[in-house]
């Protein structure tokens, strides 16, 4: 009899601790509870718990505190503080799935918040005990780990390091090859994560063969998983003309091409930083790329998207036409200049428009054919309107100016250089007028039109100090036309000046 | 004598004329040393000059020859570099002829092709133009892929929707929402309510809350259902006037499904093959599969030495060895052993599950 209701007494307690906990952990969800529960000191509550008898208590204590340190890195901290960790690890190793699969929640929440933090999870030894998980056969343990190591080693290249050193890469790249989605996910993210660091780092995923999957995963419907292959595909080309070859050795041109197409925004983003990180090394790669069409889509891709997706296209276009001239040509016929320079009026965006006025120069500056294909469509002036603009960032300002002068260097389409006459500032009006002079003396025609548009009585206008670079050109353009016109039209400014003296005189007897 | 006194006589004028003589002498020989110096002085310098003279005109022609080879030897000499720089010049003017030729051959061919690149190019805006086209069909094909499971996907909704609902289907006497008397023909939902199936009560799934992936994902808990229902009978269809039987049941006893009894779907040698199963599993988990064979040399010299509960003074007992229990042969009923098993009753097993009530407890 007494012994059922001393029994009956441990029932009781058990049954309140387990409806305490699964209470805090359902709490837990919802962002609003979160202060009340940290007030009222869960935190000392829960560990305890951590360590009870039953397994399912243990398991939601893990859940509940995970759910907590996921909301900031305040609680994340009292959880570090609070030498819970090196118990979580502890049992990492000795439990069943559902308890694994919560701490490494715990461990990913922790971890996520700052570099302080996951150096504090590397210290207490999870490293080891994430990697054994790794290699569990539940997918929903793997999954966890995976997500953690991942995390962790997104912070800094140190933190990378440790992870590789535990000897996750080999582990990460089986998990890829696992037929659960939602894995393959988590562990691509993890190795874009690592890789993303370092050229040594990149060049340990490569070696554990994880290219080869990946690759293949490009062909895969989901679309968050190929977001994340691709992210993590772009994250090893980019550091090294080795490491891009290794990519584009894999075939995954023109399969890439294929997702630029994709209905998901941020599939076509990756898709397009991957064709730039591979493009930007070499001239042989940016070859490559144009043979296989690449131009094309990225540009018809660029067409498609609003805002900061289109950024790496517009980056990828610049770096192409930066390598040669021919390749230059190659993206000024696959139409890619009108498509600039809609960008550059449409964003609203600086940094995009910077990017758009980078790519623009660097079409422009080979050849005056590069240049007249460039000046065709309108874009100077939009460009020196940025230039002069007090509200663009510096770095706009920056780009537009070169980007200007690159172009103008070669410019010889003067119907293109007229506009710029009438209101760029001195040191944009220096080269405009150099390429006046240089063309005028060999065209009569040109010469012509020039007078009758106006251009002549312009140059006059402009005031240079005698000496310098600008007078001698606007010195070179007057020897074109014969003495009378310059005279004329000098006596016309003359006039107007000595009326104007004549008005002030007058205001001031007044 | 006289010549003595004459020379006496003179001798003192002898003396100043001595002296006169003398003097005169001596002044006329300065004059006179001095012309002969000058006459010989001119003689000799005559002579001189004429050796020189003589000598130069040698020398001259000594010289105009020796400068005659010289200069020629130096003509010569020019001659043949001017030759040799009109022969460069020549050469030299041929060569940039030829390397003009192959300079212009070679930079038009392999460095800037003019023909090759814009056949490249041509060929760069051709392949655009196919993979143009070939995404655009991929991008279209994706797009009439989506909006197809989009449309599947309604579809489901409302077939769903029409099997909770089922009950505002209309009938004989009330005309039901989808139905108005007033509409020329029913709603389509009306439609799709005929067609539909109703859910049971006990197949109705619960829908998960799917917010905690992390302890559902992989705990799979939602049940699969096959839906296991009897299938109505199409409604609008004369009821048969008799003591006919409900038509459901005649259906599900038209198409009832194989239900064999336990006896019938034991296979015939179950029992050898449980056996050999059991024997396999053995073998299976058997490490050593020789025979343990006792060591039989041991136990050769030894003799055997039998119970002392069975032995008695005139051998030993059979009890324990040869039978176990007593046994009366002249009680036993029948020859054979009792069966353990015995075979089941099909009557039996059909009771309650027949399509004929006869016999029931109503």
């Amino acid at each position: 009899m007494s012994q059922r209701q001393v029994l009956q007494v441990f029932e009781q307690y058990q049954k309140a601790r387990t409806q305490f906990v699964q209470t805090v952990a359902e709490l837990a969800t919802r962002p609003q509870n979160i202060e009340t529960l940290q007030n009222a000191g869960v935190m000392s509550l829960l560990r305890p718990l951590l360590l009870d008898v039953v397994p399912t208590i243990q398991q939601t204590a893990a859940l509940a505190l995970g759910r907590l340190a996921n909301y900031n890195d305040d609680l994340a901290e009292a959880v570090v503080k609070g030498d819970i960790l090196p118990q979580l690890v502890y049992s990492l190793a000795e439990q069943n799935r559902f308890y694994k699969k919560a701490a490494a929640f715990v461990l990913r929440a922790v971890g996520k918040h700052s570099p302080q933090l996951a150096q504090a999870i590397v210290d207490c030894g999870a490293l080891d005990t994430l990697v054994i998980c790794l290699e569990d056969f539940d997918p929903g343990v793997k999954e966890a780990a995976a997500w953690a190591l991942g995390y962790i080693a997104r912070h800094n290249a140190e933190l990378s390091q440790a992870v590789v050193d535990a000897g996750a890469v080999p582990l990460l790249v089986l998990c890829i090859q696992e037929p659960e989605i939602a894995l393959k996910r988590i562990a691509a993210s993890a190795l874009s994560d690592i890789s993303k660091h370092s050229p040594e780092l990149a060049q340990t995923v490569v070696d554990a063969g994880a290219i080869a999957h990946l690759a293949q995963m490009i062909l895969n419907p989901d679309a968050k998983l190929k977001r994340q292959v691709l992210s993590a595909l772009s994250q090893i080309a980019k550091h090294s003309v080795d490491l891009a070859e290794m990519g584009v050795e894999a075939e995954i041109f023109p399969v890439v091409l294929t997702c630029l197409k994709d209905s998901d925004e941020y599939v076509k983003k990756n898709a397009a930083t991957l064709i730039r990180e591979i493009a930007k090394h070499t001239p042989e790669l940016s070859q490559l790329i144009v043979n296989a069409g690449g131009v094309a889509a990225v540009i018809d891709c660029i067409g498609n998207c609003k805002g900061n997706v289109r950024l790496p296209g517009i980056m990828m276009l610049g770096y192409v036409a930066a390598h040669s001239e021919n390749l230059a040509m190659a993206v000024i016929i696959s139409k890619g200049v009108p498509q600039l320079s809609i960008c550059l009026s449409e964003e609203r965006e600086d940094h995009i428009k910077a990017a758009a006025a980078w790519a623009l120069g660097q079409i422009g500056r080979h050849t005056p054919e590069h240049a007249r294909a460039v000046a065709v469509t309108n874009v100077l002036p939009l460009l020196l309107s940025l230039y002069m603009e007090t509200e663009s960032s510096e770095d706009l300002q920056v780009k537009t100016k070169k980007a200007l002068k690159n172009i103008l260097q070669k410019c010889t389409y003067l119907p293109a250089l007229e506009p710029l006459l009438h209101d760029a500032p001195p040191n944009i009006l220096k080269h405009v007028v150099g390429q006046f002079s240089k063309v005028l003396p060999h065209d009569s025609k040109a010469r012509r039109l020039f007078v009758t548009t106006g251009g002549l009585k312009k140059v006059q206008e402009i005031k240079a100090e005698p000496g310098s670079l600008l007078q001698e050109y606007i010195n070179t353009i007057n020897n074109c036309y014969p003495e009378e016109i310059v005279r004329i039209l000098c006596k016309r400014r003359t006039e107007a000046e000595f009326c104007r003296c004549l008005l002030k005189a007058v205001l001031n007897l007044g | 004598m006289a010549t003595l006194a004459r020379l006496r006589g003179r001798l003192p004028g002898q003396r100043e004329e001595y002296f006169h003589r003398n003097r005169a002498v001596d002044e006329y020989r300065k004059a006179e040393h001095n012309a002969a110096v000058r006459i010989q002085s001119w003689f000799r310098g005559c002579r001189v000059r004429a050796y020189i003279r003589y000598l130069n005109k040698m020398m001259i022609i000594i010289q105009k020859w020796w400068r005659g080879y010289q200069g020629r030897k130096h003509f010569r000499k020019m001659v043949e570099t001017a030759y040799f720089i009109m022969k460069m010049n020549f050469y030299n003017e041929m060569a940039v002829r030829i390397q003009k030729r192959w300079r212009g051959y070679y930079i038009r061919k392999y460095i800037h092709n003019y023909y090759a690149l814009k056949k490249y190019l041509e060929a760069i805006s051709v392949n655009n133009e196919i993979v143009r086209k070939e995404l655009e069909e991929f991008a279209e094909m994706k797009e009439k892929e989506k909006e197809k499971k989009d449309l599947e996907r309604e579809e489901k909704k409302k077939d769903h929707q029409a099997r909770k609902m089922h009950y505002l289907l209309s009938t004989e006497q009330m005309p039901g929402v989808y139905n108005s008397p007033f509409r020329q023909s029913p709603d389509p939902m009306e439609v799709r309510l005929r067609k539909a199936r109703p859910f049971s009560h006990r197949q109705q799934q619960i829908k998960k809350h799917l917010a905690d992936e992390i302890s559902d994902w992989p705990t799979c808990t939602s049940a699969l259902t096959f839906p296991t229902m009897k299938p109505l009978p199409p409604i609008g269809r004369q009821k048969p006037q008799g003591p006919f039987r409900d038509t459901a049941e005649v259906l599900q006893q038209r198409y009832k499904p194989l239900e064999p009894t336990l006896r019938v779907a034991t296979s015939i040698n179950s029992l050898e093959k449980a056996r050999e199963e059991i024997k396999r599993e053995e073998w299976r988990n058997r490490i050593n599969d020789n025979k343990f064979l006792p060591f039989s040399s041991c136990h050769k010299n030894q003799e055997y030495d039998p119970l002392i509960h069975t032995s008695s003074k005139y051998g030993q007992m059979t009890y324990g060895i040869k039978h176990f229990r007593e046994e009366h042969h002249e009680k036993w009923v029948a020859n054979k052993d009792f069966e353990t098993v015995l075979p089941s009753i099909d009557l039996f097993d059909k009771f309650g599950q027949t399509y004929s009530k006869a016999g029931q407890i109503v």
